[in-house]
């Protein structure tokens, strides 16, 4: 600890190490959070249902998507990203997931919501499998910390049935 | 020059001040305990303020307060333990004067006594 640039450096080097480790312990801490989310969704309306000229099928649908994602923020909880994925099986394909909507939920207030809301991005097969298709909703969220793990989960809504018919 | 702002007890004689000083900026620093002391204090205060810290943010369930804590907590141990203050200084070393110094390494046993007598004639202290 000879000079005042020495004793700085020691000091600055220190400083951050131990930064580290808190953010590292900041982290960990969030393993002793047990969430207990919940969500539902109702297909309200399907509002048309189409072969497009690419020869896939099309479906819009209008949503009420309902959750309680509150119980997944921790002190160190930046944000957590929703997401609802339409799942089905083909012929051509062992799982097909498309997502339909999503939203970033910067704090726990916002977690606890309902939303009427047509599908925000588009439901396309690959090909024309939907006509009277069995799906599954899946609300996927993703709690991204301020600092260290990044923790996902979702839950599976089962029992959804699109039309036999174009519409 | 700032020799004004040191204690009584270490402030340097005529004789250090013309002699020696660039040796004698060397001791206005910090003196070995100082240093040793300024480096304990800092590896403490560190630690002690991560915990706190860490443990006032966990229990409040704020990152943003933890983290101003720390901010704040490594400010001051930089005002406290990085400067050269007077209280890290209390244990000066007294420095040889360069005269006597050199007559010491250069001089053969016989001249070094008759040298270092008239060394010691020379630089009369009060």
């Amino acid at each position: 600890m000879h000079s005042f640039g020495y004793r700085l450096n020691a000091l600055l080097t220190l400083g951050v190490t131990t930064l580290a480790l808190m953010c590292a312990m900041a982290s960990f801490s969030d393993n002793f959070n047990h969430p207990s989310p919940s969500a539902n969704v109702q297909v309200m309306n399907v509002n048309w249902f189409q072969k497009q000229s690419s020869g896939n099928d099309e479906v819009s649908l209008t949503l009420k998507i309902s959750a309680d994602l509150q119980s997944t923020f921790t002190w160190n909880t930046k944000q957590v990203f929703a997401f609802l994925a339409a799942e089905y099986e083909t012929p051509g394909n062992s799982l097909n997931q498309i997502s339909l909507w999503d939203s970033i939920i910067p704090s726990k207030e916002r977690a606890k919501f309902t939303i009427h809301t047509k599908n925000k991005y588009r439901l396309i097969d690959q090909g024309s499998n939907l006509r009277g298709k069995e799906f599954n909703l899946t609300l996927h969220w993703h709690v991204m910390p301020k600092t260290g793990k990044m923790f996902a989960d979702k839950i599976v809504m089962t029992g959804y049935r699109l039309p036999v018919d174009y519409r | 020059m700032i020799e004004f702002l040191l204690p009584a007890a270490v402030r340097p004689t005529e004789t250090e001040q013309i002699g020696s000083a660039y040796l004698l900026s060397i001791s206005l620093r910090m003196d070995w305990q100082g240093q040793k002391l300024s480096e304990q204090l800092m590896q403490i205060m560190l630690v002690a303020v991560a915990v706190a810290a860490y443990v006032t943010g966990f229990m409040i369930e704020s990152f943003r307060i933890m983290m101003l804590i720390y901010a704040g907590g490594v400010v001051l141990i930089t005002l406290i333990t990085v400067p050269n203050w007077p209280l890290f200084n209390r244990h000066p070393l007294k420095w040889l004067e360069p005269s006597v110094a050199e007559e010491y390494s250069k001089e053969p046993p016989q001249q070094q006594a008759t040298a270092a007598s008239s060394g010691k004639k020379k630089s009369t202290k009060k």
